[in-house]
């Protein structure tokens, strides 16, 4: 059996038996008497590309840049690759970062850019030289050596700046918003290439990012920073469908959230009164008649009909809005109860006579699309 | 009909401006000895200056005085303007901001007493600096010169990206060599405009110089002033023109090397 050689496929995080290449550890960052970043701890593996995704002041990018060494720790640990950041100064350690604003040297050329982190590690001129032409290659950028960083376009702009981030072979790099200037054509494209890098190079990448789309498409893993906290670390998968709390539930895609009380919390059934009437769950344990939840469910997994179909929750209501967005429609329903409720349904081609606005419909959906959330 | 009362309004502000300067231009190109009598055109009385010894002499002192006073003004401004800039915990950052731009505002008489009297007290208790001339010059000149070279530095620092700076450290640059290799070649056009517009400031210093200079050493500016006080001479005329030239020539080096938009 081959041995998968990159984090994407081995996991690592799943068996817990390697140990992390970045171990943070009770990690505080206080600006005056507010914590930006508040008590984090977070392990992440060799060869990962670890998103961390959350909304602008979340304390995602201050995390970044303690990393870096640009910001000192008011409290807590750093460990990367086993040894302790805490008396490293930025310009000693094991990390490049690749800035949101690329922070190009703007009275050089890319080639004197690119070649600036090796000069200074004392590689030989003609070694660093070879490099570069390389690096430059692997980014294509090459027959833009000479160029100053105002004539090149945005995607060009940014690749030199990924390739200057990468040209030391740092073990770990670290990007704030790497693609966040890009339009939004240009930034799908260089997605995948990112991906392809990281991958051929076997770096360690920790990405912020605000964009949950771009934070689902590029990660082995993503941590969800709300308020200088990270509520929940997983794979895309494990965010989307299983979401610990309201906020990562509704931070990531789309979602229906009903609040509710637990009904009943029996072993074989669960029954909670939401506010649009009762909903029939997945048995949870831990969970107490009459305790205060919120049940999120997904659009895509609610299903639309014109006729009652057999179904744990089938409700009617009304279509108020259907907004066609190409390979999918969203409708807006609204229950006989007055609330309303989102569903999303693939488009087919052969459907010659689709549900449309203030038509009766039923929505039903399984026990199991329900997600019970205690916070 | 209408009356263009803006363009009237512009011309009569630019007359008002500049019709001195101009008619003094003109009549440095005098042929007559009275200053007031137009006796043609020559240009005899820019010949007999450069034959005067008392003001070539001061002239020399001058530029000598204007250069050093903008170097070394340069270069305590723009560590003056780091400090404001880049630390981040200066406390007090406004106070200090308003300290240091200040002297920008303060009558030169006031200046030019307060540093008397502290050369004055300096020399009593040190007996440093002996006596007034040169060095005294230089002391005063220096001190205004860098409100007006940081409050220039200062702007450029403050639209200066941060990160390009944090972006040499990550790549292992000591931060000294960031400061040689990014910053210095990135506000290297404010400190050009700040040297030159110190240079000016210098140059065209009367009230200060006038203060703290001693016996010996007299700008150029002191002699012409002390010459006007027995009546114009058309040599003066000659004179003022040559450095209006050179003083704006100084500024409008200083506005297009300011005004070139730094690249990106």
């Amino acid at each position: 059996m081959i041995t998968p050689s990159i984090a994407a496929d081995a996991k690592p995080w799943r068996a817990r038996t390697e140990t992390p290449f970045v171990r943070v550890t009770n990690l505080t960052k206080k600006f005056g008497e507010v914590a930006a970043v508040d008590d984090i701890s977070l392990d992440i593996y060799k060869g990962e590309l670890f998103c961390l995704l959350g909304g602008s002041g979340c304390g995602k990018s201050t995390l970044l840049r303690m990393l870096a060494g640009f910001e000192t720790p008011t409290s807590g640990q750093i460990l990367i690759d086993g040894q302790d950041m805490a008396n490293v100064a930025a310009n000693q350690r094991p990390t490049n970062m690749m800035f949101q604003s690329y922070a190009l040297f703007p009275h050089m050329t890319v080639e004197k850019n690119v070649i600036y982190g090796l000069l200074r590690e004392g590689v030989p001129k003609v070694e660093a030289q070879d490099r570069v032409a390389d690096m430059l290659r692997l980014v294509k950028l090459d027959g833009f050596a000479k160029r100053k960083p105002h004539q090149l376009s945005g995607g060009q702009q940014q690749r030199v700046a990924l390739a200057r981030s990468l040209i030391k072979q740092p073990k770990l790099l670290l990007l704030d918003e790497p693609l966040g200037a890009l339009d939004k054509k240009l930034r799908e494209e260089t997605q995948f290439e990112l991906i392809k890098i990281q991958e051929d190079l076997g770096v360690t990448f920790i990405v912020v990012t605000h964009d949950q789309e771009e934070a689902m498409t590029l990660s082995t893993r993503i941590g969800v920073m709300d308020a200088g906290k990270i509520e929940q670390v997983g794979e895309p998968r494990e965010i989307y469908e299983t979401p610990n709390s309201k906020y990562v539930a509704d931070f990531i895609g789309s979602v229906n959230v009903f609040d509710a009380k637990v009904e009943i919390a029996a072993p074989d059934m669960m029954r909670v009164n939401a506010d649009i009437g009762p909903i029939l769950t997945e048995p949870m344990s831990g969970l107490t008649a009459n305790q205060t939840v919120h049940v999120a469910v997904r659009p895509e997994r609610i299903h639309l009909s014109r006729d009652k179909v057999e179904a744990d929750n089938s409700m009617a209501g009304v279509v108020q809005e259907v907004a066609y967005l190409g390979n999918i429609s969203v409708y807006h329903v609204v229950l006989e109860n007055g609330h309303q409720i989102k569903v999303s349904a693939a488009n087919s081609l052969h459907d010659d006579n689709p549900i449309t606005w203030d038509e009766n419909v039923f929505v039903s959906w399984s026990a199991a699309a329900n997600r019970v959330l205690t916070r | 009909m209408k009356i263009r009362f803006l363009p009237i309004a512009a011309l009569l502000g630019f007359i008002f401006l500049y019709g001195p300067i101009l008619s003094l231009i003109i009549y440095s190109f005098n042929e007559s000895k009275l200053v007031t009598v137009w006796g043609g055109f020559s240009t005899k009385w820019y010949g007999e200056l450069f034959r005067n010894e008392q003001i070539m002499g001061a002239a020399l002192l001058s530029l000598k005085i204007a250069a050093i006073s903008a170097t070394v003004a340069t270069v305590l401004g723009t560590m003056m303007s780091m400090v404001l800039v880049r630390f981040g915990k200066v406390r007090a950052r406004g106070l200090l901001s308003g300290m240091i731009t200040a002297p920008l505002v303060m009558p030169e008489v006031i200046t030019g007493l307060s540093l008397l009297l502290l050369f004055v007290a300096m020399e009593t208790m040190f007996g440093w600096p002996a006596g007034r001339g040169l060095t005294t010059i230089l002391i005063a000149h220096i001190t205004f010169c860098m409100a007006f070279v940081t409050v220039v530095v200062q702007s450029r620092l403050v639209d200066m990206d941060n990160s390009i700076e944090e972006a040499a450290l990550d790549l292992g640059a000591s931060p000294l060599r960031v400061f040689f290799d990014i910053t210095l070649p990135m506000i290297a056009p404010a400190l050009i405009a700040g040297w030159l517009l110190a240079f000016t400031l210098s140059l065209d210093d009367l009230v200060v110089a006038s203060f703290v200079s001693g016996p010996g050493a007299s700008t150029l500016p002191m002699v012409i002033f002390s010459k006007v006080k027995l009546g114009v001479s058309p040599d003066i005329n000659a004179l003022a023109s040559l450095i209006i030239l050179v003083v704006s020539v100084g500024i409008v080096a200083a506005a297009l090397i300011l005004q070139r938009k730094p690249k990106t």
